[in-house]
């Protein structure tokens, strides 16, 4: 054995660049937030404003019989629907494969599955995964556009653009129908708070990425078990505000998240000291965000995260959110077929 | 078997203190002579290999490695692992355990070194520390020693209780075998597929702390400072922080027999290249912070690390090409570490030449006991590697030796390009 030289000061060595993002990908995609350039969020807002407010029968002939698969690993009530309603409201066939009903349940792959929907004529893949970095797999594997619809622990991009959408909606209505060009300015001065759950929650991060974008200030809140440190390194324009009433405070914006039991395995969190702490109910939110909007991605649970009487109350534009949730995914298909066509036209 | 005599080359035997322009004469599996150039009186029959413009060194030793035979034939063999080797410049490679069956018998032991299993290149199997890597009760080492094994290990897991890692100690002392850990604390990274921080926060991954590495560490060397009346071998597989490698270097400071191994991809990448979920980047330790990094490199230049080991660990195509957490740790490595180091170590952080490669073949060698190897001293196993260092060449996945192609180092720059490798007096490999 050699015997240890005394360790000395040198200059740091060059070392070899990791790879940078972005990676290629199909243009079709949504899989993380960080694929859109705020002109292309401008496009999809214009593009959900106008598609929504079309006259039905017109719309459907947009992609009349063109086919999309809905592939699903984990359930899903707003999300499925409103993606099914979306692709459908554009004239599309879809169809849902859910791991319950299928050959995944045989154990097939996500490879396999995927090269099976493609072969079936599938043009793009709307996919619900309970692993984080699915849609990349799935991508990779069948050059089709993936529409990430929540995968596990990552990203929910469509879910980030709905809420923004509602967010503009009452912050700046012009933004919110396309009108204006987005800007780096436009949330200047805004301030979100993410509350809860962050640690498993595809929606913060989506929001973490999308937000500063834009100019929005993010505070995130909630215990260290549900909120370590290093949410804060993982984003620019992003800071930790433990103290719930503070962040309340700054916010024009509030955003509540669900606490995911079924991933607490493990961790230790007391539930009636959480809500001491970190219940959104109508004397905090009276007292210290008067003006703000409450939002919520769903499924709420009344009296955990939230009282029923602040779901209910006039500052919560939760239903408002799902009902944005039909206009965005149109606009993501939409924008999915158009790079589909576009790339078939160049071939 | 035809004698061979290497002609023209410079010979570099850091083991041996020689560099200089020397012909070579191997015969019957040995160095039978060493001259000055043009000095040596070859035998009529020689096959003679022109090495001018070369370096003639030992035979590069790869203390780490998975062959997975027996029973995983489907990711490797030990033929084909070896074919891999000997593409690398590896001569000798100790293997791993964590087999199907596990290696924890003479049988075993005796199965993957017979000639049927077409090895072009010396495996040396490392036996298992506990019975059915149970972690539980320690397998009878001085019969595995027997047997041929040289080191023993529950590599792929850690042995986690005190009283068998001290008992492991203990046994493996007494029969003169080193105690090798993968230093994991398993309580820490359960459901962990990357290393915590924020990247793996970003990509919504249970992180794998680095204390899990560490805490392992320090406990060891308590054991091993306890039993120091014995003087056990203490070595640290594929080290990956910089608080184990600070533990490490104070246990040497104070006279423990503790040495360790760092991987290329430690000592090159973070966890930053993950990227997008490659599971390419995926194994076990995960790659860690540029801190941590940044510490391995400095623990290699400094002559903390006592040797680099690859940690190949080859995966089929369809077991990797899988969602990120539910594909299987471990990346391929014999094919690519002599390129990386002297890129990396030799040319951009000047390591001298002799020093790189005596930490691939002198220091490993050494380490687990390997006698005739790591040198061409007259009279050693005639086990060698014939390479240009001066090369520069693109690494290909897709023509790999390994039956296996995960690896994330595709398509990345190497120096060094290995010409002939000879182990034990019989070409390998021959470009």
């Amino acid at each position: 054995m050699a015997t240890p030289a005394s360790s000395t000061a040198r200059p740091h060595p060059r070392t070899p660049a990791a790879p940078k993002p972005p990676f290629p990908h199909h243009a079709g995609s949504a899989i993380s937030i960080e694929q859109f350039s705020l002109v292309d969020i401008s496009h999809v807002l214009k593009r959900a404003d106008f598609l929504i407010h079309e006259e039905p029968l017109t719309r459907a002939k947009r992609l009349a019989k063109r086919r999309v698969a809905l592939l699903f690993y984990e359930s899903s009530t707003r999300t499925r629907t409103s993606f099914e309603l979306a692709a459908k409201s554009l004239g599309i066939d879809t169809t849902l494969v859910s791991n319950l009903s299928s050959s995944i349940e045989k154990g097939e792959s996500l490879k396999d599955t995927g090269l099976t929907l493609r072969a079936l004529g599938a043009e793009a893949i709307i996919l619900r995964h309970n692993c984080s970095g699915a849609p990349y797999v799935l991508e990779h594997f069948t050059n089709l556009p993936v529409l990430n619809a929540g995968d596990g622990q990552h990203e929910h991009p469509s879910q980030a653009l709905l809420d923004l959408l509602t967010m503009l909606t009452h912050i700046s209505p012009k933004h919110a129908k396309g009108e204006v060009e987005l800007t780096a300015e436009t949330l200047k001065g805004v301030t979100v708070s993410i509350v809860g759950d962050i640690l498993h929650s595809r929606v913060a991060r989506s929001n973490m990425l999308l937000l500063p974008k834009l100019g929005a200030e993010v505070v995130l809140s909630g215990p260290p078990e549900l909120l370590p440190d290093v949410a804060a390194e993982s984003a620019p324009g992003v800071v930790i505000e433990r103290d719930f009433e503070t962040a309340l405070k700054r916010s024009r914006v509030v955003m509540m998240l669900r606490i995911q039991s079924e991933r607490l395995a493990g961790l230790n969190v007391d539930l009636e000291e959480y809500k001491v702490k970190y219940q959104l109910n109508e004397t905090r939110l009276a007292q210290f965000a008067p003006e703000a909007i409450v939002l919520h991605p769903g499924p709420i649970i009344r009296g955990l995260e939230l009282t029923a009487e602040v779901a209910d109350g006039p500052q919560a534009k939760i239903l408002e959110q799902v009902h944005n949730g039909l206009p965005t995914r149109m606009a993501l298909i939409e924008r999915a077929f158009d790079a589909i066509d576009k790339k078939g036209a160049s071939r | 078997m035809k004698p061979i005599v290497i002609h023209g080359g410079r010979l570099l035997d850091p083991a041996a203190g020689v560099d200089a322009a020397k012909d070579l004469l191997l015969k019957d599996g040995r160095v039978a002579e060493i001259a000055a150039t043009g000095k040596l009186k070859a035998p009529a029959d020689a096959e003679v290999i022109d090495a001018s413009g070369l370096v003639v060194t030992p035979g590069l030793v790869d203390i780490h490695v998975h062959l997975r035979e027996p029973g995983q034939a489907h990711k490797e063999s030990i033929a084909t692992g070896t074919a891999a080797a000997a593409a690398g410049g590896f001569t000798a490679l100790a293997a791993m355990p964590n087999t199907a069956p596990v290696n924890d018998s003479p049988e075993i032991t005796r199965w993957m070194q017979a000639p049927e299993r077409g090895a072009v290149v010396r495996v040396f199997p490392i036996g298992a520390a506990t019975r059915g890597f149970k972690g539980e009760a320690i397998n009878d080492y001085a019969a595995l020693k027997a047997a041929g094994v040289v080191a023993v290990s529950d590599d792929g897991l850690p042995i986690l209780k005190d009283s068998v890692m001290r008992e492991a100690l203990a046994a493996a002392a007494r029969v003169g075998l080193a105690v090798i850990q993968h230093a994991e604390d398993t309580r820490m990274t359960a459901g962990g597929s990357m290393n915590a921080g924020p990247v793996a926060f970003k990509l919504g991954l249970r992180g794998m702390p680095a204390e899990a590495e560490s805490q392992i560490v320090e406990r060891d060397i308590k054991l091993v400072s306890e039993l120091s009346e014995l003087r056990p071998h203490y070595h640290v597989a594929h080290t990956s922080t910089a608080a184990a490698m600070a533990a490490i270097r104070q246990a040497r400071r104070n006279g423990l027999r503790v040495s360790c191994e760092v991987a290329p991809h430690h000592f090159l990448m973070t966890d930053e290249n993950v990227g997008e979920y490659n599971t390419n980047a995926k194994m076990c330790p995960p790659l860690r912070s540029a801190k941590d990094r940044d510490a391995m490199i400095e623990a290699i230049l400094d002559g903390v690390v006592d040797c680099i080991a690859t940690d190949h660990a080859p995966h089929a195509a369809h077991e990797k090409e899988v969602e990120f957490e539910r594909a299987p740790n471990g990346i391929t490595g014999l094919e690519t570490s002599l390129g990386l180091c002297l890129e990396w170590l030799h040319y951009q952080w000047k390591m001298p030449l002799g020093r790189v490669l005596s930490l691939m073949s002198a220091q490993p060698a050494a380490l687990l006991n390997l006698k005739g190897r790591g040198t061409l001293a007259v009279g050693s196993f005639a086990d060698c590697v014939i390479l240009d260092p001066n090369a520069e060449w693109v690494f290909k996945a897709a023509d790999s030796k390994s039956k296996s192609k995960n690896t994330p180092f595709d398509g990345w720059t190497m120096r060094g390009k290995v010409r002939w490798t000879i182990s034990e007096g019989r070409v390998a490999y021959k470009e």
